[in-house]
């Protein structure tokens, strides 16, 4: 049993004062507050990361957004690991938005997307903990009249000679001291805390309801707003009868916004409608009886099908070379006797975050209050300056704590963000903005549509001599934005040694807006590539996994991971009919993951899927508990779209907007994870949060094909016939 | 309509259209926003309370048909986070985002509370309903068996 100590925290709100209490077990011991946002006012500011209290705290300012990734944890484990000070003595909190936009962008980078927290951040995150801790160990140098070198800091104690004090003591003259040359950060075999598997700090505040959400924001005289955008995007709201509903109880307006198609990608407000009342639900329920006539315009005939017929067409035309390798690779194939050939589909999916998406903001004459699930923390802050046309200097973000994001909190938020922002302003009070599931499914930016035809050649060895393949992918406005990266990254990057390759690409415009979804383009793709793999594999008479090793020889990271999953993984091909393993391996966000999946399909069809065991090389790793979680959780999220998912496009709108037609993965069909991680640690760093995902469904749809004979080459794989006899 | 609810022992007048969902009275009229809106169709679970006991969906429960009886939100579960589930889901690290534990931990500890030694089999019948999009299933279900642990020891 743990045993606890309780911490009450005086925390004030922008409601008024509030208290709160909450308890941390000794085995996690370093806290963070149920409302993050709020900034420090104690302690000794050594630099814009840290300031030291008298009591010996150390509180850590996060500038990274904590939508579940573990950014709060990750973020003061570097600053700790060489600030060099006890684990429990560390509290973080998130950095103050309002400082770093409009004084020097301090943070240098307040994103959190990409698997590149600690991937591209660590250098300038370690470094300002290491200067922390050398400009504490100079002012007690200064003091004690002795040389820098010879001080030591270590675990908030320094020490020279029978002189010690602890951090805090010198933490005022610290502040005070430039170096002459910043330090360098350490390397991994100096690290003491880094490496270690880390319990998350935000654990004891989200089993306790405690945790603040945007969506928890509450402020005096707030009131609350539900929005209807047209169905179909960039349609144009023809009328709406406010009439009807503004005498329901608790309602008080109806307000109109207008699409900006075309100001900014990031700008997109669709024409809708909201209406407000003094309760959420009161305004759901309005806006919901309240007439709307909307005008679809020509997107109102495009479906899945169209676009399905579209992709047909360009698949006999020459795309966008997006890579080339060799010579020839089509005039090779059309001379080969043994061609290999499928046309692969990933439909829309979206993001559905468990928190829909919503924002609070409050605008007055002097300042405006922001709260909203970004993936940014200084996004909403622009946002709101440029919507009102306000000083961003008047302008404050809280930073809450965000229910999910996966790549959606970019876009999604910003126009929840403009919508809340301007009924504040009109309404001359606080509002908060949630959009109904619904609506946060229908007007999400979509994770893009892929259909795709892969053709190879194999030689006299078994192995291809040539492959070429032609990805039709549907954007907003063909966007080459997230083209080149998500196309037909994976399989235009793959890493198979085939002598001529050919890789084209068509990006074609859809009036479905678009954005990143965890793993862009290479969830798709991966599911592509490596069935592909495994039809190139077995047509050549190879073992898939042995074809694998042989493709890649050379590459160290790839047979790195490769060897460690026929160490871990168990995976054969010699299973009775109705079982199957499948194994693949996709690079993204430059970490290297490889899956072994095994399953079960019952002769009438019926799929489980047993067990999937991964093998990680992100190069290196600072939290493998974190890490574990992470990659636990990516294979539920690419399952859930692969095996379940896929938004049906209906006459230029999606009609499966909520959980009982898009299904999501639930806990009774989950299989076992097991992770291992296989490092190079050779010096290049690549991503967590996102690279487990995309190998899990191509390695379910191996294990498919093994136990049934059937190869699986669209999703949702729900949606076909598994038996066999 | 006015009426009163006892929500974690305490009693509480509101003033709503009866049929307005339980979800909305706790998060909007009393303030207790550790209960979660998700999808409002009974779907995801992340507004699961229990009433008398037992776990629903209160998105879809009228505030109404809750008069006279005892509602227990996550607020509620233990007065120090110290409740069984709640030290598991610690002890395995379960939340990730975090938005859907407080239906999770809700749904957990009615099924530990009328059934003590839960199968897996139990724990899929009980927590089916229960979605998570971190993908947190495996440590829910190990976090589920620690506390039936936890609460004999």
């Amino acid at each position: 049993m743990i045993s606890r100590r309780t911490l009450i925290q005086t925390i004030v709100g922008a409601g008024g004062g509030m208290i709160l209490g909450f308890h941390i077990p000794e085995a996690v011991a370093a806290v963070v507050s149920a409302k993050p946002w709020t900034t420090p006012t104690e302690g000794v500011e050594i630099n814009a990361w840290l300031s030291i209290d008298a009591d010996g705290a150390v509180m850590i300012r996060v500038p990274h957004t904590e939508q579940g990734q573990g950014a709060l944890t990750s973020v003061s484990m570097m600053i700790a690991e060489e600030l060099d000070v006890p684990w429990a003595d560390v509290r973080a909190v998130f950095a103050d938005m309002n400082r770093h936009v409009n004084y020097g962008e301090e943070y240098i980078v307040t994103t959190t997307h990409g698997s590149q927290l600690v991937r591209l951040q660590h250098p300038h995150i370690m470094q300002a903990g290491a200067s922390a801790r050398e400009r504490l160990k100079a002012a007690a140098a200064k003091a004690w009249g002795v040389d820098r070198d010879d001080v030591t800091a270590r675990q908030g104690m320094l020490t020279s000679g029978d002189m010690s004090a602890r951090y805090a003591d010198m933490a005022t003259a610290a502040a005070t001291i430039t170096l002459d040359q910043e330090p360098a950060i350490k390397t991994p075999d100096q690290w003491w805390l880094l490496g270690k598997p880390t319990p998350r700090l935000d654990v004891p505040v989200k089993v306790d309801g405690s945790a603040q959400y945007s969506i928890d924001t509450r402020l005096d005289g707030m009131v609350y707003a539900a929005v209807k955008s047209c169905p179909v995007p960039w349609g144009r709201l023809v009328s709406y009868d406010f009439e009807r509903v503004k005498d329901r109880p608790g309602v008080i307006a109806a307000v109109e916004f207008k699409a900006v198609d075309g100001r900014s990608e990031a700008a997109d407000l669709q024409n809708s409608v909201a209406v407000v009342a003094d309760t959420w639900y009161r305004a759901k329920t309005a806006l919901d009886l309240m007439p709307i006539e909307w005008d679809f315009g020509a997107a109102g005939d495009v479906s899945d099908a169209t676009q399905a017929a579209t992709a047909r067409q360009l698949h006999d035309v020459p795309g966008k070379v997006s890579n080339r390798v060799g010579a020839d690779a089509t005039g090779i194939i059309a001379a080969s006797k043994r061609v290999v050939s499928g046309d692969y589909h990933r439909p829309y999916e979206t993001h559905a975050r468990m928190e829909p998406i919503n924002a609070t903001v409050s605008v007055t004459d002097t300042r405006v209050d922001v709260w909203s699930p970004t993936q940014d923390q200084a996004a909403p802050l622009k946002i709101v300056a440029d919507q009102l046309g306000r000083d961003p200097k008047e302008v404050y973000v809280h930073s809450a704590f965000i229910g999910g994001a996966f790549g959606g909190n970019g876009g999604g938020a910003t126009a929840v963000t403009r919508q809340a922002a301007e009924l504040s302003r009109q309404l001359r009070r606080p509002v908060k903005v949630i959009w109904a599931r619904d609506e946060d499914i229908m007007q999400d930016k979509q994770r893009p549509p892929v259909h795709t035809r892969l053709t190879a050649a194999i030689g006299d060895d078994g192995l291809p001599t040539a492959f070429h393949s032609r990805a039709v992918w549907f954007t907003k406005d063909a966007a080459e934005s997230h083209g080149p990266a998500t196309a037909d990254v994976a399989i235009g990057t793959m890493p198979y040694l085939v002598p001529s390759r050919l890789h084209e690409r068509h990006n074609v415009a859809a009036h479905i807006p678009t954005a990143t979804h965890r793993a862009p383009g290479v969830n798709q793709n991966g599911f592509i590539i490596e069935q592909f793999a495994d039809e190139l594999a077995l047509a050549g008479d190879w073992d898939p996994l042995e074809w694998r090793l042989e493709m890649t020889k050379g590459l160290e990271p790839w047979q790195r991971v490769l060897l460690k999953l026929k160490e871990v993984g168990g995976f054969t091909t010699n299973l009775p009919r109705g079982e199957g393993m499948g194994i693949a391996i996709v690079e993204d966000h430059n970490s290297i993951c490889g899956a072994c999946a095994t399953v079960t399909v019952s002769r009438r069809g019926d799929l489980r899927v047993e067990k999937v065991v991964l093998v990680m090389n992100s190069g290196y790793i600072i939290n493998p508990l974190g890490a574990a979680e992470q990659m636990e959780g990516s294979v539920c999220w690419e399952l859930s779209h692969a095996l379940y998912g896929g938004l049906e496009l209906q006459r230029g709108r999606f009609v499966n907007t909520n959980f009982d037609r898009y299904k999501l993965m639930r806990i009774h069909q989950m299989p076992e994870v097991e992770v291992h991680f296989a490092m190079s640690e050779d010096g290049w760093w690549g991503g967590i949060g996102e690279p487990a995902g995309p190998p899990s469904p191509p390695a379910v749809a191996n294990a498919i094909f093994f136990a049934t004979g059937r190869r699986i080459r669209s999703t949702p794989i729900a949606s076909h016939d598994l038996s066999w006899s | 309509m006015a009426f009163n609810l006892t929500i974690n022992g305490m009693a509480h007048a509101v003033d709503v259209e009866p049929e307005t969902p339980l979800l909305w009275v706790l998060r909007d009229n009393i303030g207790l926003t550790g209960t979660k809106f998700g999808c409002g169709i009974a779907q995801c679970g992340v507004c699961t309370v229990h009433i008398d006991g037992q776990p629903v969906r209160s998105c879809m429960t009228p505030a109404a048909a809750a008069v006279g009886r005892q509602v227990t939100t996550i607020e509620g579960l233990s007065p120090d986070g110290s409740h069984p589930v709640q030290r598991a889901w610690v002890e395995h690290t379960v939340p990730q985002c975090g938005y859907c534990q407080s239906g999770q931990i809700m749904a957990a500890a009615a099924l530990l509370a009328r059934t003590p030694n839960p199968t897996d089999q139990d724990i899929d019948t009980a927590m089916m309903g229960q979605l998570c999009r971190c993908g947190t299933y495996q440590r829910i279900r190990k976090a589920i068996h620690r506390a039936a642990e936890l609460a004999r020891s």
